[in-house]
């Protein structure tokens, strides 16, 4: 161990690090708006990467598929309890905004996958498959639960799971894909040798945390989804719809999965079950910075991209147990100077 | 669903066949569906291409699918022995699986063609199985006589962090004092790791002369890519579960140079006229290549196809002895493979005996490079 190897392990952690805080910020923003802790967020990973992949492959991606089949059954629950409630009228909107945007995606998909289109193209058509998938979602796994307590969100956040982690074992089959950066430079930095796609990672992380932080500040949006997070029935009160809410965190939630995705799938190798053990990590960091603090969370996942880098280096095969068992002093740390561990459930 | 309907078929195929006494029947479980796949399919895709009859009799396989899981692997086999009375069964496509049916193999008295290599098996199971591909110290050993002759003294070892990367650093480390080396490190990694900078550069940091990647398929990329990456400049070991398209596909140009030890069938056409296998893996590249796809070999099919060769020339003399279909079949089935001399199959020469029941030897095994995007015998 000198200096030049703990630099480039740094450099390695912080590469990570930046994934991981943008996937803790997104896990922390949508359990504290739903309860629900959203550990889907790394399927989302996967689909995006693997959409990238299979788009330069010159190849249409199977999540279209999953993308008109969702946008099918989303339209069919709103038009159910369009009917239901006798409006009758919303009808064509509901057909057009649920059913006609994911087909008219998944069209254009299917159009300019066998043409090379072109990178920024190919990323703006595979945040344009993924992210609505991340709505989808909501309505047709979590709006009927929205009342249920933590315990049952959560389990049903791990039947989710599964079945994206199955249907993404279905529609790209088992091989690993690693697509093309968006940049092949290097820049030497002393004695390390930067990568672009690690700049580019590290870049993109701060501009959306940022972006994040802005949105959160000046956005009326961004205010009622603080509102809901901080009381969710005051949020009511004044007006907030709670499902619009619901629905605005998980766009945002699918767009940083998604983001994460398309920034790591050329620097490593993504299969279909790729995204949990990456969600993991920054569950990890969010837990480390307590669960609440988008600051902290961030934190806590650099913290666990360095950790993971340096142990990876010392005791490679104890790898993620170094990295999992960090839970447990924080856990109990929380768990001690916490005066109310079961406040949330007794809000509703 | 699928083995559910092969088993109607099966089942119905042989109430049929009940009155055909004569046909030899093979029972057949390979992981087709389940995290095998991969593998699994080109198994099952060999057994198009055999021969229609073993030892000159007809002969039937039942194909069954085990999810790559041994408890299935298990139920197949035993479901072959008691309901279907098989006089052999071939399987399966992962290490645990195939030991599962070496048990049912052992139990029943049937001789058992395993199609991945198996640790050292108990007396009685090893008495009834006998094992196509090479064992991973015959394969590891090609890797070890090539990095002596480059006069590499110092090893740097990174590997999964499961039984194969066991395997394979234990394949290393025992060949190290013969060929004069010395092992320096051993890392591991997860499948799915993201990263293996930590790794790479601990590698990196004892200087090796050589090192020997302990991975399978794309994930033994990661390491590939990180040691290119990070500027190391020796050579790069793998070994034989290494060989494929997918790899080359995920390293694309870190991919080249790297050496790995395979079955000869993957270079037949590189491969000197003097090769004892040359013929016979040149014919079944083409025809498999024929059947499902340019570029599409691979060393999985050829493992079905030589054990279908052992069992043919093994029923060829137990039909001198009993009729199939009896205990006394099987029996001299397994004394016949147990006596077998210089079968030629697609990926080497198979003597066997009662100690070696693999039978493989330097023949069975070339030592190929990545050039330009494709596998190519290291001359």
């Amino acid at each position: 161990m000198n200096g030049n190897i703990a630099l480039w392990l740094v450099q390695d952690g912080v590469t990570n690090g930046a994934i991981y805080a943008l996937l803790a910020l997104a896990l922390l923003l949508v359990f504290a708006v739903t309860r629900i802790i959203f550990v889907p967020q790394g399927d989302f990973i996967s689909y995006a990467g693997l959409t990238l992949g299979t788009l330069q492959l010159g190849q249409v991606p199977g999540t279209v598929y999953l993308l008109a089949g969702g946008g099918a059954i989303v339209a069919l629950i709103e038009a159910t309890a369009a009917l239901r409630a006798g409006k009758s009228a919303h009808l064509p909107r509901i057909a057009v905004v649920q059913l006609g945007v994911p087909l008219a995606i998944a069209a254009l998909a299917a159009w300019a996958a066998p043409r090379q289109i072109g990178p920024a193209l190919q990323l703006a058509l595979t945040l344009a498959i993924v992210v609505p998938l991340g709505p989808m979602l909501y309505r047709i796994a979590y709006r009927p639960l929205a009342n249920a307590s933590v315990l049952v969100l959560f389990i049903a956040s791990m039947a989710a799971h599964y079945v994206l982690t199955g249907l993404g074992l279905v529609i790209f089959g088992g091989e690993g894909l690693r697509s093309n950066a968006i940049s092949d430079a290097k820049f030497d930095v002393g004695v390390l040798h930067v990568g672009a796609q690690s700049l580019w990672v590290v870049g993109s992380s701060l501009v959306c945390m940022t972006a994040l932080w802005l949105f959160f500040e000046r956005s009326l949006y961004g205010k009622a989804l603080r509102a809901t997070a901080i009381n969710r029935i005051g949020a009511r009160l004044v007006g907030i719809p709670t499902a619009l809410a619901g629905r605005l965190a998980f766009v945002l939630a699918a767009a940083i999965g998604a983001l994460s995705g398309i920034l790591i799938s050329p620097i490593t190798t993504i299969y279909y079950d790729t995204g949990l053990m990456i969600g993991l990590k920054g569950f990890v960091g969010a837990i480390l910075g307590g669960m609440a603090s988008y600051p902290l969370a961030a934190l806590g996942a650099l913290g666990v991209g360095l950790l993971e880098s340096f142990a990876s280096f010392w005791a490679s095969s104890l790898k993620e147990t170094i990295v999992f068992t960090f839970i447990i002093p924080v856990l109990l740390w929380r768990s001690l100077v916490s005066r109310h561990p079961v406040v949330e459930d007794e809000e509703e | 669903m699928r083995s559910i309907r092969l088993a109607i078929v099966a089942a119905a195929a042989a109430l049929c066949a009940a009155s055909a006494q004569a046909e030899i029947t093979i029972g057949v479980s390979l992981g087709t569906t389940g995290p095998g796949a991969s593998l699994g399919v080109p198994y099952k895709n060999a057994l198009q291409l055999v021969p229609k009859t073993l030892g000159g009799e007809p002969v039937r396989y039942i194909v069954l699918d085990d999810e790559s899981k041994p408890d299935g692997a298990a139920k197949n086999a035993r479901k072959f022995v008691s309901e279907d009375k098989v006089d052999a069964l071939m399987g399966s496509t992962g290490v645990p699986s195939a030991s599962a049916m070496a048990q049912v193999a052992a139990e029943f008295r049937t001789p058992l063609i395993a199609l991945t290599p198996l640790p050292p098996l108990a007396p009685d199971r090893h008495h009834w199985t006998f094992v196509v591909p090479q064992p991973t110290e015959l394969m590891m050993s090609a890797v070890a006589q090539h990095m002596k002759g480059k006069g590499v003294k110092t090893v740097a070892f990174i590997g999964f962090s499961d039984s194969w990367g066991d395997l394979v650093y234990n394949a290393i480390t025992s060949l190290a004092t013969d060929n004069g080396y010395k092992v320096v490190t051993n890392e591991r990694y997860g499948r799915a790791d993201t990263s293996v900078t930590g790794q790479v550069l601990k590698v990196i940091s004892t200087t090796p002369d050589a090192v020997v990647v302990g991975g399978s398929g794309s994930p033994a990329a990661t390491p590939q890519i990180a040691l290119v990456e990070q500027g190391y400049k020796g050579p790069i070991y793998h070994n034989h579960g290494t060989v494929n398209l997918p790899f080359i596909q995920t390293a694309k140009k870190a991919a080249e140079g790297a050496i790995a030890p395979t079955g000869a069938l993957i270079v037949a056409e590189d491969l000197p006229a003097s090769f004892p296998t040359k013929a016979v893996s040149l014919d079944f590249v083409k025809r498999y290549e024929a059947a499902f796809g340019a570029g599409s070999r691979n060393g999985f099919s050829g493992y079905t196809y030589d054990g279908v060769l052992l069992l043919d020339a093994a029923a060829a003399v137990a039909l001198k002895k009993a009729k199939p279909g009896t205990p006394e079949f099987r029996e001299a089935l397994r004394d016949a493979l147990e006596s077998l001399k210089n079968i030629i199959g697609t990926h080497g020469v198979y003597n066997m005996t009662p100690a070696n029941h693999n039978g493989e030897d330097e023949r069975a095994r070339v030592l190929v490079q990545v050039v330009n995007g494709e596998w190519r015998l290291l001359k």
